[in-house]
């Protein structure tokens, strides 16, 4: 078996004597969706956080290809090749969803220490931006501005402007949260149109779209994982059924 | 998909053309009403009319540099007079070092040439920028406006200091700096000096606004996190286009340096650098035209109430409340909504 792309080893977290993050192993195989399911305060956002590295961990590896990123920027992850959404969208409002994509696009190419041709009609950006954008099924509405777009377009566009950093990992911190059945259907159409092509680490609530996307799970609850497998080697774990599954959320 | 791109394109031209249209027939106009002024104002007898076109001018390009850092990229920065009293300085002590037949610092000679001075006092404006900026833009939020403010109250209290330069009092320039064998003193010609380097500093602005770094300047003012989770680290673009804003402030300075043939610390005191706010808000904050309104409206209120009253600013006060209340973008968003142009994104 190859190395796995992501290997998280005995991660901990605390904020003063709460432990948010206890001690999680995780592996995130190349190539594959890993859902990350756990009930609510399990610590599934802070966990994507630290991994992301806009929160410092307290202990613990976060290994990226065999190399250590734990001590790592947000930045500098970002150009190891790691990606996020966001549960509360992070978008740029003032813009439309075109300079949303454009001006990641435009992150990829190094440094943006250029200050006289205008980036607006810079074709190289523009046209991968609407390639993105066309991925994400938003290539109608390209040139509507962030603000006056719906919350479901709103998930669209963070998903198209992760694509469009052409993460090798892809962390989605509950990419259907919000949306309605049509929408959420979209999304999973989505996701799976691209797996196999970027890795990703799913935290998602939507159990239908768990299982149908997911080629492992992994269960975290108060800060542990307390199981990872199959959809059915899950769904079948006692453990899981009482900590989780179990409280009707499935 | 492809019926998405085809209704995309064949909006999209027609959507923005129009305004662009219209836009462009403003700038025109307004370009020709900056050309014709003096003459204009001859004409009809009012010559004075001439130096306080100068004085909106010089401003106008303080103005429009404060606003790359407080309007594109958000940086409220309190302590731009520091840069405009620098470029001033830079003017004057050029000057004395010149008439004295000195060195200042021991190894630069001193200059009347405006082609040397005015690059002298964007590149020290510059400079300050960049030690300020870089030890400012570790804050931000309030604690940015308390340390751009404190950084130019130290540098007021040392020009204050300064005796050799006039300290309180300020140092007058004999003459106005020289350009080829052109009359600096005359008024006219001082003025299309003027316009055209606010010209300039105008065009640089928008090429600026519009570009790659523009981009990320107005995305790292909506939202630093999402530039970080595009790869993008805030701090060195945000300090780059402080530096900018501090050398257009400084180059506004050395012509208003040469336009009053005087510098004196006031041009530091924080309460220029709250007009240079105010003509930023007044004419709209993160616009490119803004700043020429402001600066415009505020130069001309301050002419005609202190005609009336020396509490002017009594008066000046409930107006920019007024403006700010109800303008939504300030005079360029009410002209825009006038039918006269759109105002910049």
């Amino acid at each position: 078996m190859t190395a796995p792309l992501l290997s998280v080893r005995g991660l901990r977290k605390r904020f003063g004597g709460l432990v948010a993050t206890d001690g999680v192993n995780l592996d995130v195989r190349d190539g594959e969706i890993h859902a990350l399911i756990g009930p609510n305060g399990a610590g599934k956002t802070t966990l994507i956080t630290q991994l992301f590295g806009e929160l410092t961990h307290d202990e613990g590896a976060i290994l990226l290809e065999g190399e250590e990123i734990g001590g790592l920027t947000t930045v500098q992850r970002v150009r190891r090749g790691l990606g996020r959404t966001f549960q509360i969208n992070q978008l740029l409002p003032d813009f439309t969803m075109l300079d949303n994509v454009a001006l990641a696009v435009q992150a990829q190419e190094g440094h943006s220490f250029r200050f006289f041709a205008n980036a607006r009609r810079d074709e190289s950006l523009r046209t991968r931006a609407r390639q993105h954008l066309a991925t994400a099924g938003l290539s109608h509405r390209a040139e509507v501005k962030v603000a006056d777009l719906s919350h479901g377009e709103q998930k669209q566009l963070e998903f198209a402007i992760a694509l469009a950093c052409e993460p090798r990992l892809l962390l989605l911190d509950e990419p259907m949260a919000g949306l309605g059945h049509a929408e959420s259907e979209q999304m999973v159409a989505m996701l799976s149109a691209l797996k196999g092509r970027v890795t990703m680490l799913l935290v998602e609530h939507d159990m239908d779209a768990v299982f149908a996307l997911a080629d492992r799970i992994s269960v975290l609850v108060y800060g542990r994982v307390i199981a990872t497998g199959t959809a059915e080697e899950i769904r079948d774990n006692p453990e899981v059924r009482t900590a989780y599954l179990g409280e009707g959320d499935a | 998909m492809s019926d998405g791109t085809t209704t995309d394109e064949a909006l999209n031209p027609a959507a923005s053309a129009a305004p662009a249209y219209g836009r462009s027939l403003a700038l025109l106009a307004l370009a020709i009403v900056l050309i014709a002024l003096p003459f204009t104002v001859q004409a009809i007898g009012q010559p004075a009319l001439v130096p306080l076109a100068t004085r909106v001018l010089i401003y106008a390009i303080a103005a429009a540099s404060l606003n790359l850092a407080l309007g594109f990229g958000g940086m409220v920065s309190f302590g731009h007079a520091a840069f405009f009293g620098i470029g001033g300085y830079v003017v004057g002590i050029l000057y004395r070092t010149m008439t004295d037949d000195g060195l200042f610092l021991g190894f630069i000679p001193g200059t009347d040439q405006l082609l040397i001075t005015l690059p002298a006092a964007l590149l020290v404006g510059g400079l300050f920028a960049c030690i300020i900026g870089a030890l400012s833009l570790r804050t931000s939020g309030v604690q940015f406006i308390m340390i751009t403010l404190a950084f130019a109250q130290m540098l007021f209290f040392l020009f204050v200091s300064l005796k050799a330069y006039g300290g309180d009092d300020g140092m007058t320039i004999r003459r106005r700096n020289a350009l080829f064998s052109l009359n600096t003193r005359d008024d006219i010609t001082f003025y299309f000096i003027c316009l055209f380097v606010a010209a300039l500093v105008f065009l640089v602005l928008w090429r600026i606004v519009g570009s790659r770094f523009g981009m990320v300047l107005a995305g790292i003012r909506q939202n630093e996190r999402r530039m970080a989770a595009i790869g993008i680290a805030p701090y060195r673009y945000k300090l780059a286009a402080f530096v900018i804003s501090g050398m257009g402030t400084g180059l506004a300075g050395a012509l208003m340096a040469n336009y009053l043939r005087f510098v004196s610390p006031d041009m530091l005191h924080w309460t220029k650098s709250g007009e240079l706010m105010i003509m930023v808000i007044l004419g709209g904050v993160g616009t490119l035209l803004g700043p020429l309104l402001g600066a415009a409206a505020l130069v001309v209120l301050e002419t005609v109430l202190t005609g009336w009253t020396e509490h002017w600013q009594l008066v000046l006060g409930p107006i920019l409340l007024l403006v700010v209340l109800f303008t939504q973008g300030g005079l360029n968003g009410l002209l825009g909504r006038l039918g006269l142009g759109r105002s910049a994104p």
